[in-house]
């Protein structure tokens, strides 16, 4: 967008300020986030009960744990939030501070592509203990 | 990537000092940010020494007397000296607020005063704010209704009706709250800032106005509005008491409200 901006000068502050309008978007965005804040609250709390409770316990204990369908409901439910809470907080910081077209759109693809990875590493892994 | 160091021709240097005469009693010094177009320099600060016993008791005043007293080329707007026209807004002791209801004496030790800070300088203390005009331009700040108002009378409103923009309408556009705004700092360009969104509210909140949701659909957009992110550097800096980021919470309250 740079590059289009400095050849765009003698354009009018307020045709400059219009730009291409509303992207009629952001709403959703701004409120999955404020969600999957919320929901990881109690999520977060049920997370480090369950750290507490498995404290020493062995690899049979952890998957019997991890068998029970609520338990693993329940860590599924985190790892999304959590993937999801990540990917959006992310965005914003990079559009907050990345400018130039080419290095943001690069960048949040490349945010967007590990977040997804690492999101889709804990849910196999949660799948895998609770199957 | 956002710059965090300025470049080169605009790094801060020292400036003069202009002492006060010996028989000064009171003195106070004031450090001012200066720069001139037409000189080729880089910013300074100059320090002007001030008798408080010959000065009266606001940033503003102080102001003047240097310039009708010792400097005359101190440059900076000022109009109504009484907190109403938004003229003499800059950055006092680290804070954006207005030199003409900013007393003297609330300040310790030396009185920094720097131009509104992330806008283009013209000169000295004056900040370039066409850009903020235009982004209130941009929101339609006038009545839109396609009701006829009665002939002989004026557009009616109940006394509930004209409490919601209390709060609102008080607002001067001196811009304090916009150029103390991180998100404003880093993507003005796109972001219209808090003093423009709280303008743009109160349009919405007009009982007498017919366009919410034109209004509404201008600025669902994830610059023009979301880039507010709570920070609240608006309501702690506003020379008026009034409170931009609640106006921009109430905008995101009703963007929610008529989706569901």
């Amino acid at each position: 967008m740079n590059d289009v901006n400095s050849a765009r000068k003698m354009r009018s502050a307020l045709g400059q300020v219009r730009g291409y309008g509303s992207a009629k978007s952001g709403l959703r965005h701004w409120r999955a986030q404020r969600l999957t804040a919320i929901a990881l609250l109690p999520l977060t709390f049920y997370f480090i009960i369950s750290i507490l409770v498995l404290k020493g316990a062995n690899q049979v204990a952890i998957r019997a744990y991890m068998h029970e369908p609520w338990n693993a409901v329940l860590f599924l439910g985190l790892a999304v939030c959590l993937f999801y809470h990540a990917q959006l907080g992310l965005e914003v910081v990079i559009e907050d501070y990345i400018h130039g077209e080419g290095r943001r759109v690069l960048l949040l693809l490349l945010m967007r592509g590990s977040v997804a990875f690492f999101g889709l590493l804990a849910t196999l892994s949660i799948l895998k203990l609770a199957l | 990537m956002v710059e965090f160091t300025l470049p080169k021709n605009s790094r801060v240097t020292e400036g003069r000092l202009l002492k006060a005469s010996p028989d000064a009693k009171r003195l106070k010094a004031f450090k001012i940010y200066r720069w001139n177009p037409d000189d080729g320099g880089n910013p300074r600060v100059d320090t002007y020494e001030i008798d408080l016993d010959a000065c009266g008791p606001m940033v503003l005043d102080a102001l003047i007397k240097i310039k009708n007293e010792i400097d005359s080329t101190l440059t900076f707007r000022r109009s109504c000296r009484e907190g109403i026209c938004g003229s003499c807004a800059m950055n006092i002791d680290g804070t954006n607020t207005l030199a003409c209801l900013k007393p003297i004496d609330e300040i310790k030790g030396a009185v920094a005063i720097n131009p509104l800070p992330h806008m283009p300088v013209i000169k000295d203390l004056v900040p370039d704010l066409t850009q903020a005009y235009a982004q209130y331009h941009s929101i339609e700040p006038w009545l839109q209704a396609e009701t006829q108002a009665p002939p002989d009378a004026e557009r009616r409103q109940s006394q509930e009706e004209r409490a919601q923009i209390d709060g609102l309408w008080e607002c001067i556009l001196c811009f304090c709250c916009t150029t103390s705004c991180p998100s404003y700092w880093w993507n003005g360009d796109r972001y219209l800032g808090p003093a423009v969104l709280m303008a743009a509210y109160r349009w919405i909140a007009d009982s007498r106005d017919e366009n919410a949701g034109h209004r509404l659909d201008a600025l669902q957009d994830p610059f023009k509005l979301y880039r507010c992110h709570t920070i609240m550097n608006c309501a702690e800096t506003c020379p008026k008491g009034l409170n931009p980021a609640k106006a921009i919470g109430n905008i995101k309250r009703l963007m929610v409200e008529r989706q569901e």
